[in-house]
């Protein structure tokens, strides 16, 4: 008598449930039931899934609110023009808790950057021999406008607006530039 | 006149079963119905995992204008996804 669809205790091969080995006659399992189970509880996970993908995107939206509501920094001085020499680098944090790189490639040149690699965020350090900024961790480089240039990292470092008055140098507010 | 061309037509009998039942799967239709719903679920899924990653790429790199336009293409994805669920649950009540 052929089988109906909707029997139990179904055997993967199909045959009689008394040809099947001992274990399967004392626990049967219908196996085309519990993969219907199987995969109906896969899709309510992925629709969860999706729904944790809604949450990132509404959480992104969140911090960009977050970004625009806070605005720049307050306007910080990091030191005297006359501290930093021609062809070389500072450190100074910006605001107060970010690493940032203070260059200096020629006399009338002043460059800022936050010192986090766009990458993975391990810190930057200058090579301005080469006028270039180094990721020690992956090799990455960025010129002297922020802009990746070798490497894995694809966005540019931040920069940091700078104000030069009375012979001290200002920071006045970061700058999230475009990839 | 002929008596027989002036009878009324029989008056219309409604269908044994409402037209407003469902047809039931069998377990087999149910189970190919389900690899379907599936199949769509995931695709939508990998589709908002490109909008996240995308999103997030851009707004790192100061661009937001793009979380808008991707926010609402993956509440569009859920809302598909919702319905094939809701389709699911529907097509397993008895």
């Amino acid at each position: 008598m052929p089988r109906k669809p909707d029997d139990l205790s179904l055997t993967p091969d199909g045959k009689p449930m008394d040809q099947q080995p001992k274990w399967r006659q004392d626990f049967p399992i219908d196996v085309p039931q519990d993969n219907y189970v199987a995969r109906r509880d896969f899709t309510k996970f992925m629709v969860l899934t999706s729904g944790a993908f809604v949450f990132g995107q509404a959480w992104i939206g969140f911090h960009n609110l977050m970004r625009r509501a806070r605005g720049q920094p307050a306007e910080q001085a990091i030191m005297a023009l006359d501290d930093i020499p021609v062809g070389g680098a500072m450190s100074f944090r910006y605001p107060s808790y970010e690493h940032c790189l203070l260059l200096r490639p020629d006399e009338d040149t002043l460059v800022a950057f936050n010192a986090k690699c766009t990458h993975l965020h391990c810190p930057v350090r200058p090579q301005l021999e080469d006028n270039t900024l180094q990721c020690p961790c992956h090799s990455g480089y960025f010129d002297l406008t922020g802009r990746p240039v070798a490497g894995p990292p694809r966005r540019p470092l931040h920069r940091i607006t700078l104000d030069v008055r009375d012979g001290v140098i200002y920071a006045t507010g970061v700058e999230v530039q475009p990839v | 006149m002929n008596e027989r061309e002036t009878q009324h037509p029989p008056p219309h009998t409604p269908p044994r079963t409402p037209p407003h039942r469902k047809r039931a799967f069998s377990r087999e239709q149910r189970t190919t119905i389900m690899y379907g719903i599936l199949c769509f679920v995931l695709i939508l899924v990998v589709v908002q995992l490109w909008l996240l990653t995308a999103t997030m790429h851009a707004y790192l790199g100061g661009d937001a204008s793009l979380i808008i336009p991707a926010g609402l293409a993956s509440v569009v994805c859920l809302a598909l996804n919702l319905g094939l669920l809701r389709y699911l649950y529907a097509m397993e009540r008895p």
